[in-house]
């Protein structure tokens, strides 16, 4: 194959990350943004959606499609129940202190981890995906699932970003992240406010886990990489910002694809690492806001 | 007066341990005492400056691999290779410092974590000369320290005693001192501190500096005596760990490392006797202590009825 269609085929590849890299960083950054709370078992939630959704395809007869639609609904939902659950029994008690939340949530990774090695297994598993079409490109062939995933991740992204700015419920989010105090002054449940949030974080990264496992596996490790890449984005994204996110996904998506395509992936992933540590010591200000 | 008494009948203590408990248990001990060694480490940075780190392992790991593929590679004795490989820590923590304290709180975590995951992808990534995700075994004939046979029970005993003897009375002068009290300041009130005339960012780029010498050192120190090296011990877990030890024993006191590092090792052989799933131990624990005792165990102790503890 060519030099041309090799990046071409690099490059959609990196998309497809991207797309990934989007959604479960956006949860990421909402749950960052409105309760500042960095939360290290955000991977651990994407591996919980890809794991149910392995469960769920075992569980329901009939055509894959079926399965994963109800996978789709289930995953999240079921996740999103756990982050609620941990958001008022954990982090609420500890007052939201970032540095003792976060020994929380490193506490919470473990366990969900080793909970999915003991009722999942050691081994990494397939989920069959919902149609296999394939488009035929002068130079190669593209598995036309791909396509679907980068589609529903813009219709979710955009989907989110109505419900954060147009909806009751977003801006009250949104005021309770601008302003704790005052939003419970003017009649917010700001407990129950946060742990939405939490749920909603969560469930994204289950939505996009779900997308995902079809093209790759569920594996009870498989949370590592998202959570980092997940912080990379956010950082170089910006707080708060869906549209900072969506543009640090896409360079973070498009070139780890490309690097990992014509080197090595973790060559890829050294750089970037690097690099993400290099723009929070020198510009700490456009990461974590005004609080850095 | 008290202090040091209390903390040689602690020394005078392992010593007899070692006599009186079967090998396996002293064996556990040796490995208990290196990591209490790493923890002490964590603790000065962690509990007495303020300083939380998610990256320490890169500092464990710096020592450890400094060590280890000097023997491995250049044939170093293992003394000096000792002296190399805590010096590597304290080297790696000057220039992580360097760059991480422009950051505080949660960048500061989560820079150090980045550090420390470059330096774990770093050893996975040239493979082929650190050993990689398999790791290096060192033989015995690298594993002599000054006529010591590193691979027998005692002698391995008496040298993780050595050195957590030499690290804990460093680690209790250290605190007694006038810097000691600056490391307090630092954690209770940096702009005050500032104010009367310490400069902080000197300050704590001592402060980790001293902390890597110790992980430095532990890292090493395990290498030789166990005879094993390999990238887990850099990876993410590792930096975890010493937190988890020193979160379980009480951050700011000077036994809290030794106490955490052997109830969480013991907790875990009991666990993984019962089930496989002994991370499940380790994360519960993090999160009960956090919750329910986010001072520690000699911590409360400190707080409740012994106020001289140091």
């Amino acid at each position: 194959m060519a030099f041309g269609p090799y990046l071409l085929l690099a490059l959609m590849e990196g998309l497809v990350k991207a797309a990934v890299l989007a959604l479960t960083a956006v949860g990421l950054s909402l749950v960052f943004g409105v309760m500042r709370v960095v939360n290290v078992a955000h991977g651990a939630f994407f591996m919980l959606g890809a794991v149910l959704a392995w469960t769920v395809a075992q569980y329901v007869p009939g055509p894959p499609a079926l399965a994963w639609m109800v996978a789709i609904v289930v995953a999240p939902l079921v996740v999103g129940t756990i982050a609620a659950a941990t958001d008022t029994l954990v982090l609420k008690r500890l007052n939201y202190d970032p540095e003792a939340t976060i020994v929380a949530t490193i506490g919470l990774l473990y366990i969900l981890e080793q909970a999915a090695l003991s009722f999942f297994g050691p081994d990494a598993r397939p989920v069959t995906a919902p149609f296999t079409l394939r488009l035929q490109l002068p130079w190669f062939g593209f598995s036309g699932y791909k396509l679907f995933v980068i589609l529903a991740t813009l219709l979710i992204l955009l989907a989110v970003w109505w419900f954060m700015s147009r909806t009751k419920a977003g801006l009250v989010m949104r005021a309770t992240q601008v302003d704790r105090q005052t939003a419970r002054a003017f009649g917010i449940n700001v407990d129950r406010v946060y742990a939405g949030v939490f749920a909603l974080g969560a469930g994204l990264a289950a939505v996009a886990a779900v997308l995902l496992v079809p093209i790759s596996q569920a594996h009870y490790l498989m949370g590592g990489d998202p959570l980092l890449l997940s912080f990379i984005v956010v950082i170089i994204g910006g707080l708060g910002s869906l549209r900072g996110t969506l543009v640090a996904a896409l360079i973070i998506g498009l070139s780890d694809g490309v690097i990992s395509m014509f080197w090595s992936p973790t060559l890829a992933k050294i750089i970037a690492t690097a690099a993400v540590a290099m723009v929070l010591v020198f510009r700490p200000q456009g990461l974590f806001g005004a609080r850095a | 007066m008290k202090v040091w008494a209390l903390h040689l009948a602690v020394l005078a203590g392992l010593a007899v341990a070692q006599m009186v408990l079967p090998p396996y248990h002293a064996n556990n001990l040796a490995r208990i005492m290196v990591l209490a060694v790493y923890a002490m480490g964590y603790n000065i940075a962690f509990g007495y400056a303020g300083l939380l780190s998610l990256g320490h392992a890169l500092l464990f790991g710096a020592g450890m691999y400094g060590t280890g593929l000097l023997v491995h590679h250049a044939g170093l004795a293992a003394l000096p290779a000792l002296i190399a490989g805590t010096c590597a820590g304290a080297g790696m923590a000057a220039l992580v410092g360097l760059l991480a304290l422009r950051t505080a709180g949660v960048s500061f975590m989560i820079v150090t974590l980045m550090f420390a995951q470059v330096g774990f992808l770093t050893i996975l990534y040239f493979n082929g000369f650190t050993g990689g995700d398999e790791g290096i075994a060192l033989n015995a004939p690298q594993r002599q320290i000054l006529g010591a046979d590193m691979t027998q029970d005692t002698a391995r005993f008496w040298a993780a005693l050595a050195l957590f003897g030499v690290a804990l009375g460093s680690k209790l002068l250290l605190v007694q001192s006038r810097f000691g009290r600056v490391m307090l300041a630092m954690r209770e009130n940096e702009e005050r501190s500032r104010m009367l005339g310490f400069n902080p960012y000197v300050v704590k780029l001592k402060i980790l500096v001293i902390s890597g010498l110790y992980a430095g050192a532990a890292g090493a120190a395990y290498a030789l005596l166990f005879g094993y090296f390999g990238a887990s011990f850099a990876s993410v877990q590792y930096s975890i760990l010493p937190m988890l030890y020193v979160l379980m024993g009480g951050a700011g006191t000077v036994l809290g490392p030794l106490l955490g590092a052997g109830l969480m090792f013991y907790l875990v052989d009991f666990a993984s006797s019962l089930t496989s799933a002994y991370l499940m131990v380790v994360g519960a624990a993090l999160v009960v202590l956090v919750l329910f005792a986010p001072k520690g165990i000699l911590g409360t102790i400190r707080e409740r009825w012994l106020k001289w503890l140091p």
